[in-house]
Order: C-alpha cells, then sequence, then structure tokens
C-alpha cells in the first residue's frame, strides 16, 4: 500500500471537481483523483447550455432567476442556496469566458443567450434569453476549457484512480475525514491519500436505471461511499425523467426539438399532448410530458415491434430548419436508430437524466452529518451534492450552473480550511476495508453474474420505480432489490489480473447502485405526496402539511422505516428566505 | 433572423404514420463473428486474435458487441468506454482496420459477411487488449499550450469577439481527444517524436481565436522539427475523426501561418 500526502484531495475531475481544483490548486497543494481521464467526464455530453441573468440580449436579473428557480424545483429549493447560485452565476460565466470558452456571440460581440424551459422574465410573465451556450456541446465546451486551465495552472491529476473508501478518524467523539481509498486501474495497487480537506466531485448515479442519458460510469461512487461511512443521502428520491432520450438507448434528444416545433404521437399516430395539457401541449414541464407518454405505452399506444415508445414527429419541419437548429440530435437519430429524421418520425422514451439529491451541503459546499451540523474539512459541489438548489425538479441549464458555482465555493473552501487545519492520523489498518471488499470479489465462486444483476436491478427500476410509483410497485422494487443484494455475496468475476481489470471494478460499482437504489425507493416509499420529479399515483397531490421537508437517509442496521429494515430516515427544514410555496402552474 | 421566421402551420393532430414506425415487426438479428485482437502482458507477452461468435440486434454498435463479449462470454476482455454516444472520446480502436469509435459504428454498416476485427490504436504503447496507454499523447497536447494566453488587462464583463472570429475556429472546439487522428497517422507510428494531428488541431483552435496573444510562441513551438514539417497530407487523420473536424486543412492553415510569421 502506498501512502501520499496532500492538502485537498479532490475526488473527480468533471466540471465541478475541475472548477474546485482550479481554485484550490493556486492556493494548496491539491490533487485530484479520478477513475476517467478528465476529458471522459461526462459534464462533457451536456447540450443545452448554461443560465445567468447577464441581461446580454433583453432585461433579466438575477432575483427572477432566483424564483424561476424556486418554483421549477416545487417549492423544495433551499432559497438561500438559489440566491447564491443565481447572483454568482454571472460571474461564473464571465470567470469561464475569460479562462477562454468559445461561447457564441451576439451582433455586437457579447455573450449570446437563448431561451430555456422555465426560465421567465419578472416571475413567469414570458420566456426570458438566459441561457449562455457555445453551439450545442456546451458541456463540451466547459469540460474541455476547465481541463485547460488545469493544464495551464499545473493540477495533479491521478488518472483512472478509483476512490472505494472515505477514511474517518474519531476527533472528540466525532469522525472526520483523514483521507480516501484508492484503486489505481492500471496497477491494481490500493492507494491511501490522506489529505486535511476532501472535495467530492465524482457526478451522478443514472446508471440505476436501464433507460439513461447517463454515462456508464455514473454509478454513483461517491453518494454510496458517503452513505456507507455513516454520512446521510439527502431527497434521493427526486430524480428527473427527460422525454425524449433515443429509444431502447436513451440518448438525450434536446428540450430544443420540441421548442423547434417538434410534435409527440402515439402508435394512432395522435398527438396526445393535447389531451394532457390542451394549452402548452408539447412543451408542458418535463415531468408532465414523461408522464403522458408512458401513459400512452401503458394504455397500448405505444409504437414499435414491442409497443414500448412513442415518436417525436420533425417531418412537417423544413429540413433547412433541422439542419440549422438541431444538427446533433439528428444526427444521433441517423446514427443510432438509423432514422432520417426529415421523413420518419423518431422512436422516443423518458430517460433517467438527473439525481437532484446527493450529499447534503450547505451554500459554502459544507457536508452535512446531521440536520444541523457540517463535518470539518469535508466537502461536496455537483451532481453528487444536493445544496439544494434543485429542489424537487431541476430547471435545464442550472446543472451547468451549479458545477461551476459550487465546484468554485467548495475549491476556495477547501483550501482556506487546509490552510488552517493540521492532518489527522491515518489509522494503520485504513485501506483494510477496501482490500477486504476486493478480495470477497476476487475469490468469489458463486454461481452469480454482475452483469445479469446489474440488468435485472435496472429493469426492476425502469419498471417500478420512474416516471410513475405507487406503494405497490416500490415494494416490488425494494423486495428485488433485497434479492439482488443477497445474490450478490455470491458473484463471481473472471477476470483474475491486476492490470486494467475493470471486470473487478464493475463488481464494485454494481454494489453501490444496490445500495442507492434501496435509498431511492425507501425515500420514495416514504414520501406519500407528488412533487416534481418524483410522482405517487396513489398521492397525486402535493402535501406540503406533511412534506415540505428534505428526507435524510442514513445507513443504520438497527433501524426500520416503512417497516424495510436498514435504513434510517429523518428530515431537514427547507430554508426559505422571501418566497412563499404557490402552485406550480405553467 | 427571427424576423424572417414565418408562422408555422398548426400541425394536424393526427397523422397516418409512414411504414412501420407504427408498430408490429420484428427487430432484425445478425449474427457475426468478432475477432478481438487480445493481449495481456500478466498472462503473455505475444498479442492473438481471438473469435467470437454472436448474435447482435440491428441498431447494435461495436461498443455492444464487445460488451456482450464481456458481461457474456469473458469478464477479461478490456476496454475503455463511457458516454456510449460518441462524445467523451474513450473508444477509438482500430475496427476493419480503420480508426474508429466503438460506440459510433453499427455493426449494420459493416460487411458481416466476414469477420470484424477490432484492435487497439496503433502508435501508442498497448497496455491491455485495447487499452493503450494515453500518457504520450496527452504530453503533446500539453506541450502546445492548450490555453488562451491574454496580454491585456482583464476586462470587467466579457471580451468581445465579432461572431466572424468566432467561426473561425469553430471546427477546431469540436475535438474531444479521442487519439483517432494522431494513431491513424503513419509519420506518428515511425516517428514518436511527432507531435501529431490532435495537437496541431488544438493549437490551432487557440491560434485562430482572436482573444489569444500566444499565437507567435505556439507557431515557434510547432515550427520545430518534430511540429508541423512532418505531416504528409496524406488526410488519413481526416477520415478518422469521429467529429467531422477537417484536420488536415486545420494543419495546413498553422503550416501557412508559420510560413507567414517567417521565423
Ligand atoms: C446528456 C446530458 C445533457 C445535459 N445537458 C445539460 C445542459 O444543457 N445544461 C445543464 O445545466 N445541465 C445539463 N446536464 C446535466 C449536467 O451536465 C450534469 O449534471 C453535470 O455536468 C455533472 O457534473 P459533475 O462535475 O458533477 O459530474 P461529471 O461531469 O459526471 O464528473 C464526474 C467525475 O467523477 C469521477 N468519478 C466518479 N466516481 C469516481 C470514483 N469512484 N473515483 C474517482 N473518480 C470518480 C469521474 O471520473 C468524473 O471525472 C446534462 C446531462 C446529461 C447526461
Ligand atoms: S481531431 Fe478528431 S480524431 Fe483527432 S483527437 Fe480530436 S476528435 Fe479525435
Ligand atoms: S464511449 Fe464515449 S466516445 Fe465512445
Amino acid at each position: 500500500m502506498q501512502l501520499h500526502k496532500y492538502d485537498v484531495v479532490i475526488v473527480g475531475a468533471g466540471g465541478a471537481g475541475m472548477r474546485a481544483a482550479i481554485e484550490s490548486g493556486q492556493r494548496a497543494r491539491t490533487a485530484v483523483l479520478t477513475k476517467i481521464y478528465p476529458t471522459r467526464s461526462h459534464t462533457g455530453a451536456a447540450q443545452g447550455g448554461m443560465c445567468a441573468a447577464l441581461a446580454n440580449v433583453e432585461e433579466d436579473n438575477w432575483e427572477w432567476h432566483t424564483f424561476d428557480t424556486i418554483k421549477g424545483g416545487d417549492y423544495l429549493v433551499d432559497q438561500d442556496a438559489a440566491e447564491v447560485m443565481a447572483k454568482e452565476a454571472i460571474d461564473a460565466v464571465l470567470d469561464l469566458e475569460k479562462m477562454g470558452l468559445p461561447f457564441n456571440r451576439t451582433p455586437e460581440g457579447r455573450i449570446d443567450q437563448r431561451r430555456f424551459g422555465g426560465h421567465t422574465r419578472d416571475h413567469g410573465k414570458s420566456p426570458v434569453r438566459r441561457a449562455c451556450y457555445a453551439a450545442d456541446r456546451t458541456g463540451h465546451m466547459i469540460l474541455q476549457t476547465l481541463y485547460q486551465n488545469c493544464v495551464k495552472h499545473n493540477v495533479e491529476f491521478f488518472n483512472e484512480y478509483y476512490v472505494l473508501d472515505l477514511v474517518m478518524t474519531e476527533v472528540d467523539g466525532k469522525p472526520r475525514p483523514s483521507g480516501v481509498v484508492t484503486y489505481d486501474l492500471a496497477t491494481g495497487e490500493v492507494h491511501v491519500f490522506q489529505a486535511k480537506s476532501i472535495v467530492f466531485a465524482s457526478g451522478g448515479c443514472g446508471k440505476i436505471f436501464k433507460t439513461t442519458s447517463n454515462a456508464h460510469t455514473l454509478t454513483g461512487d461517491g453518494m454510496a461511499i458517503a452513505f456507507r461511512n455513516g454520512l446521510p443521502l439527502e431527497d434521493m428520491e427526486f430524480v428527473q425523467f427527460h422525454p425524449t432520450g433515443l429509444a431502447g438507448l436513451g440518448i438525450l434528444v434536446s428540450e430544443a426539438a420540441r421548442g423547434e416545433g417538434g410534435i409527440l404521437r402515439n402508435s394512432e399516430g395522435e398527438r396526445f399532448m393535447e389531451r394532457y395539457a390542451p394549452t402548452i401541449k408539447d412543451l408542458a414541464p418535463r415531468d408532465i410530458v414523461a408522464r403522458s407518454m408512458a401513459n400512452e405505452v401503458r394504455e397500448g399506444r405505444g409504437c414499435g415491434p414491442n409497443k414500448d415508445y412513442v415518436l417525436l414527429d420533425l417531418t412537417h419541419l423544413e429540413p433547412e430548419h433541422i439542419d440549422a437548429k438541431l444538427p446533433d440530435i439528428t444526427e444521433f437519430a441517423r446514427t443510432y436508430l438509423g432514422v432520417e429524421p426529415y421523413t420518419e418520425p423518431v422512436p422516443v422514451f423518458p430517460t433517467a437524466h438527473y439525481a437532484m439529491g446527493g450529499i447534503p451541503t450547505n451554500i459554502d459546499a459544507e457536508v452535512y452529518r446531521n440536520s444541523e451540523e457540517t463535518v470539518p474539512g469535508l466537502y461536496a459541489a455537483g451532481e453528487v451534492a444536493c445544496v439544494s438548489v434543485h429542489g424537487s425538479n431541476r430547471l435545464g441549464t442550472n446543472s451547468l450552473l451549479d458545477i461551476n458555482v459550487f465546484g468554485k465555493r467548495a475549491g476556495i473552501k477547501a483550501a482556506e480550511y487546509a490552510a488552517t487545519a493540521d492532518f489527522l492520523p491515518v489509522p494503520e489498518d485504513a485501506a483494510q476495508p477496501t482490500q477486504d471488499l476486493l478480495d470477497l470479489m476476487r475469490n468469489g465462486k458463486g454461481d452469480q453474474k454482475v452483469a445479469v444483476l446489474r440488468k435485472e436491478l435496472q429493469d426492476v427500476m425502469d419498471a417500478d420505480m420512474q416516471v410513475f410509483r405507487t406503494a405497490d410497485t416500490i415494494h416490488n422494487a425494494l423486495d428485488k432489490i433485497a434479492d439482488l443484494q443477497e445474490r450478490y455475496k455470491h458473484i463471481q468475476i473472471q477476470d483474475q489480473g491486476k492490470r486494467f481489470n475493470l471486470d473487478l471494478l464493475e463488481a464494485v460499482e454494481l454494489g453501490f447502485l444496490l445500495e442507492l437504489a434501496k435509498v431511492m425507493s425507501v425515500a420514495a416509499l416514504h414520501r406519500e405526496e407528488s412533487r416534481g420529479g418524483h410522482f405517487r399515483e396513489d398521492f397525486p397531490n402535493r402535501d406540503d402539511d406533511k412534506f415540505m421537508k428534505h428526507s435524510m437517509a442514513y445507513l443504520d442496521e438497527g433501524a426500520e422505516t416503512d417497516s424495510v429494515a436498514g435504513i434510517r430516515l429523518e428530515t431537514k427544514p427547507v430554508i426559505f428566505t422571501r418566497y412563499e410555496p404557490m402552485e406550480r402552474k405553467y | 433572423m427571427t424576423t424572417q421566421e414565418k408562422e408555422a402551420a398548426e400541425p394536424a393532430s393526427k397523422v397516418d404514420l409512414p411504414g412501420e414506425s407504427g408498430g408490429g415487426g420484428e427487430i432484425p438479428t445478425y449474427n457475426l463473428t468478432l475477432k478481438v485482437r487480445r493481449y495481456n502482458p500478466e498472462v503473455s507477452e505475444e498479442a492473438h486474435w481471438e473469435d467470437y461468435e454472436l448474435e447482435m440486434f440491428g441498431t447494435d454498435r461495436v461498443l455492444d458487441a464487445l460488451h456482450k463479449v464481456k458481461w457474456e462470454i469473458d469478464g477479461s476482455l478490456s476496454f475503455r468506454r463511457s458516454c456510449a454516444h460518441g462524445v467523451c472520446g474513450s473508444d477509438a480502436m482500430r475496427i476493419n482496420g480503420r480508426n474508429r469509435l466503438a460506440c459510433k459504428t453499427l455493426l449494420k454498416d459493416l460487411d458481416l459477411s466476414k469477420p470484424v476485427t477490432v484492435e487497439a490504436i496503433k502508435g501508442l504503447p498497448c497496455e491491455k487488449d485495447l487499452i493503450v496507454d494515453m500518457e504520450p499523447f496527452f504530453q503533446s497536447y500539453r506541450e502546445i499550450m492548450p490555453f488562451l494566453m491574454n496580454e491585456g488587462h482583464e476586462p470587467e464583463r466579457e471580451r468581445y469577439q465579432s461572431q466572424e472570429d468566432r467561426d473561425r475556429f469553430d471546427d477546431t472546439t469540436k475535438c474531444i481527444l479521442c487519439a483517432a487522428c494522431t494513431s491513424s497517422c503513419p509519420v506518428f507510428w515511425t516517428d514518436g517524436q511527432y507531435f501529431g494531428p490532435a495537437a496541431i488541431v488544438n493549437a490551432h483552435r487557440f491560434i485562430f481565436d482572436s482573444r489569444d496573444d500566444a499565437g507567435d510562441l505556439r507557431l515557434e513551438i510547432l515550427n520545430d522539427k518534430e511540429g508541423v514539417w512532418r505531416c504528409r497530407t496524406t488526410f488519413n487523420c481526416t477520415e478518422a475523426c469521429p467529429r467531422g473536424i477537417q484536420v488536415t486543412k486545420a494543419i495546413a492553415e498553422v503550416k501557412q501561418a508559420v510560413l507567414a510569421r517567417a521565423f
């Protein structure tokens, strides 16, 4: 086992991790550990844009942006955090421009801005142009620009180092982070990184589901590691399902397709959104459109050999218009489905897109150990974290913003803390639990296969925990997860080598997925209301009296929540500053 | 532009769907032989070819075939991948002798009457199966100083840039650093010192950015004996680029810029 010592260790090199590294790297000795090369991170897949009330093309201000964020999140947003994000959005965009990001420009040469769902002027009066963008690859340009600036500042990366555990050292009776345990993919060696500050920026967990816009590598590692170390996970029941993923694949077709006039149709050729949202039809909020689509399929009006998707019809649009406005989408449809969008409708179905929940933090990215108290030296930012700026439903373009604003804050805070703190001792046997876990996986002689268990998990989560949930479906998912967790103890992997043993790591990742699926399901079972991304058919209304609060899930062997053993569910109050909850109407 | 857009007629509530898109029908399947060049120095210093017989679906990609092998036949088969839709640059490999992304290559576009061959990209040291050491590639990238350098004092708001100036380097901003171009270049294969096309593409992205002041510095680096002049204009790189970047054209523009500077 090798030991390294850094002031600050950052786990993850997506947008949040690299934004943190740029700040921290200039203030303290910093290492960034990442399981894939930085430029492979899924931030690069984001298409639409990053919003900020720059008011470059029309009147706008950060206060309107704050309101839209809170309303979009169905009032489960912590309003202090939303204010910080909307206010600092302007500098976040200008910072990126100064670092070199090639934004699209207005005729005057300023950063151009465009519309995106839910962003309005003057508290919902009309749509506003708030999203800054770089063609249809804003996320790609953010990721590249941040990486370029990390190269400029000589940030130290440890590429293909999988963080598998957090080391906690007891101080005055309370556990505090003293380092992380990592697995070097190239050699199979386990390394311990001792650090004064640790920042989790390890992204989302979309691979819990079968149909997802997320990368294969988004297995919720950071969330699961925090959870296993006794830290809470906040609001895990809230997942955003984007209406238009390419059928069977989940690859995202941006909201812009419907914005430009695309129409959803069922197997009878019917424009079914006319029945569900008579006024705004296909442009209703993401959660409503996704549910309507799923309902058409459920009632037998799906398309294709298995009648399991609907169609996005662009055929009435001029080919030149499609080429000018939707080049990426049409290319994906051609490449992956062999469908020509000029003349044929594109098969689509809702796709698991974004985890609103995660490791709870305050506005300084400090991680909560319970509903009141933070853990000195531990930070989280980006999709892995729950600040909570997205509440129960994230607005488009607010995540690229989130990773920049809170990534920066995390980097500064982590470095400042490291300047005042001492290293905590790392116990001799800090890597032992990880070694044991790896040995267990390597030496398993059972008859269960990782790929089979993972597929069964993803299938049941798509069937029972997607856009429609009831107590029955959630119980069904929980039973299946329990069965899978049992079978997980009897897996066998084939690769016994040390070099690039991805077979082994897929087994570890499956353990994370199973754990998080359980947390997600228990929290969903307990929340007997419908809000934002969480829709309970047996409780179709929002219930502010009982549920205007964040859920906080803890690993607790002895506990029981709604007769499910092993998880303790507590709550944390929502922070209100100036907006009273109203009905979310568009 | 927006003023010109005419109000589109309200689309019909109900239409007749073309062809089979309404439902029914079978998903076609294919049988194929996937021939993978396996290499694992822990087992043997010799690489060897291994055949896998697979039944795949019509919309499957080479990446799906590799996953099928890894998940159902041999878990030790190793390759990198993440996004699975051509945006992260993880899975450049040689498929039927051409550099491509496995996640962007549909099986039905290949000739399946013959085995489909898959091997690691060339010119970078192979570590295991389809995984190569990317360090030399990123080293060249770092050497061209791939970050904006601006000498003027920082404006309070954004720097201005006209739409034409922004368009000037648009093509080369698309690069996902997959190495398909560099590892398809015969000069790079024989001469490990050459920067390779990807590094030049990324230099181009800054040299032609009106906001950048370090063009001279980068051109000087590229004028070096390992720089742009090694390029023999074989166009392999342009053909290989999964992002459709005009790589050879970008290199030619950098060459012209070096000449115009006349060091
Ligand atoms: C297709 C798509 C389109 C989107 N479009 C938009 C958009 O237009 N606007 C918007 O605002 N948002 C968009 N989003 C959401 C947004 O892109 C993401 O939420 C955001 O980029 C997440 O950034 P991140 O830095 O938190 O994580 P990521 O970019 O996912 O990075 C995670 C990092 O953590 C590392 N990591 C993970 N586990 C480990 C481990 N165990 N050990 C070490 N390292 C680890 C990985 O290597 C990686 O570097 C989109 C999302 C998707 C999927
Ligand atoms: S120029 Fe094209 S082929 Fe070369 S690294 Fe960039 S994206 Fe890949
Ligand atoms: S897996 Fe990302 S480019 Fe192929």
